[in-house]
């Protein structure tokens, strides 16, 4: 049984967390409803602005006529192929690079020269060599998050305590127990946080994979709105999308919990 | 009694971009089986490299060491360098793991000396969750686990407080002596030395250099905790303080 203080301190923490999310919703509402009554009173132009009353009956308009949850699925399915094939390729080229300290002198710069170039302008030249489909798409995500993972998963490799690697060698330990029992479990905590940046990075070279080249999916949806100056349909794809991340970025967190709980 | 170890004019210098350090120089030795040797100097000369060097973990710069066949090293780090991610039982296995000697008996050993040194409620618990004085005695246990003959302890007993101190030191002696191992002992604490080990070497400040050994011979040798009352002991005490060139 808790003591009386600590069950105070308790509620103390209830109750400000309570409050954080009263806060939250209010300033939701707000933001809504103010945005709602401009819209009526005609103070600002919904042609430009829209107004959440036509991106609700848009979404729903979606849902109906144009397969919503096809495009949703379809750019969701484009992030996770490119975010698991980063994170395992990534990891992949980080061991070997870990293995191979004189190769991972030699490709040093390289990676940095990549990592720096914005990825969006190789996107004419991946079209070519992939054509206007989901590969370049994926392609194009999978770049954007890949060169990152393995400059993270790296540094977490190398950022071992010396001591550490040391205890294994005086336990006589092989090169590949030692990656094996220490460096990679060492480093999955990093690998995660990787895992985490790499959902957003691949959602963002999806979405402009998705501008470049598709015919499906919420980017194209986007960029089909702002053709056709339906602002209704820009507003609401930025919505869905807004879901559609936080989603994700809770899948990875959850992720995550769930194997601090194995573990401790 | 058998030499198990002997070193003859070992030298090590540590090359970095910057600057070579000289960390020890002329370092020759032997140490029987059986025989507990302690090296006391005086902070950074050099004693852990020599350790180091003896476990194989950094090569020597010159000199020649003599291994007897057949002899097992434990070597207990300085640092404990316990894995955050295994539990205290599955840390304490891991030099098992490592040369696939993992079967019930070696694992039910490893168990008893949990049990036997406090850690008995903590078997799966994290590192995290240890005070230092516990981590270092699930260090000094994964040391014991694969059964070495010659055992190199780098400051076991430093994070204890003086109470467990002394109570550890007598059992950790105990269980060597009845086993038969042979120990060389790192030590900050002249007592210690003096108390549990039948040499004393002490080292010059850096580069280490052996500036004097004292074979311990006490008028009545017993468990660590009686010899430090022992009526040689001060004598001891008092020449190896002398000897140690302290820096302040
Ligand atoms: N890997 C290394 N590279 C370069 N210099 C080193 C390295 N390891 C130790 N040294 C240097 O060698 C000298 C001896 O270090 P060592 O750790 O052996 O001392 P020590 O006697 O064990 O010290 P302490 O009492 O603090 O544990 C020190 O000056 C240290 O800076
Ligand atoms: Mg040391």
């Amino acid at each position: 049984m808790y003591s009386l203080e600590h069950k105070k301190y308790l509620k103390k923490i209830k109750k400000d967390k309570i409050t954080t999310i009263i806060y939250q919703i209010t300033i939701f509402i707000i933001f809504i409803t103010l945005w709602q009554i401009l819209a009526n009173l005609d103070i600002i132009n919904t042609f430009i602005f829209s107004s959440p009353k036509r991106i609700i009956n848009t979404i729903i308009n979606l849902y109906n006529k144009e397969h919503l949850l096809n495009h949703i699925w379809i750019t969701v399915y484009e992030t996770f192929i490119s975010f698991l094939s980063a994170t395992i390729i990534g990891t992949i080229i980080a061991t070997i690079l870990w293995w191979n300290k004189k190769l991972q002198k030699v490709i040093e710069p390289y990676l940095t020269i990549l990592n720096s170039l914005p990825k969006v302008a190789l996107g004419p030249i991946i079209i070519i060599w992939f054509g206007a489909g989901i590969k370049s798409i994926i392609f194009m995500a999978l770049l954007i998050s890949l060169i990152i993972t393995i400059i993270n998963v790296y540094e977490g490799f190398n950022s071992v305590n010396k001591n550490k690697i040391k205890l294994m060698k005086s336990l006589n330990a092989t090169k590949s127990q030692i990656f094996f029992k220490l460096i990679f479990p060492n480093s999955i905590n990093t690998i995660i946080s990787a895992l985490k940046i790499n959902v957003s990075m691949s959602l963002i070279g999806v979405i402009m994979g998705e501008f470049l080249v598709s015919k499906k999916g919420i980017g194209y949806l986007i960029l089909y709105g702002s053709q056709i100056f339906n602002l209704d349909l820009v507003m609401s794809g930025i919505i869905i999308l807004c879901i559609v991340a936080t989603a994700l970025y809770y899948l990875i967190y959850y992720v995550e919990k769930i194997y601090e709980k194995t573990t401790h | 009694m058998n030499n198990i170890l002997e070193t003859k004019n070992l030298k090590k210098i540590y090359h970095t971009e910057k600057q070579e350090t000289l960390a020890v120089e002329d370092f020759s030795f032997n140490i029987n089986e059986g025989e507990f040797v302690a090296i006391v100097g005086p902070s950074g000369c050099g004693k852990s490299t020599i350790l180091s060097i003896l476990c194989g973990l950094e090569s020597k710069s010159d000199g020649e060491i003599k291994l007897n066949k057949n002899t097992k090293i434990g070597y207990m780090l300085q640092q404990d360098s316990l894995f955050e991610w295994r539990n205290i039982l599955s840390n304490c296995l891991l030099g098992l793991e490592i040369n696939k000697s993992l079967n019930q008996k070696t694992k039910k050993k490893v168990i008893d000396l949990l049990n036997t040194y406090g850690l008995k409620d903590f078997i799966y618990s994290y590192p995290d969750n240890l005070s230092g004085g516990m981590r270092q005695r699930v260090a000094l246990i994964r040391t014991l686990a694969t059964n070495p003959n010659l055992l190199l302890l780098d400051e076991p007993f430093s994070a204890l407080d003086y109470q467990s101190r002394l109570a550890i030191s007598d059992d950790i002696y105990n269980i060597l002596r009845k086993e038969k191992k042979t120990m060389i002992m790192v030590t900050h604490d002249i007592a210690e030395a003096i108390s549990m080990c039948d040499k004393v070497i002490v080292l010059t400040s850096r580069p280490a250099k052996i500036k004097s050994i004292y074979n311990i011979e006490l008028e009545n040798k017993s468990t660590p905790v009686n010899n430090r009352k022992d009526k040689k002991f001060s004598y001891y005490y008092d020449s190896i303080w002398k000897d140690i060139d302290y820096h302040v």
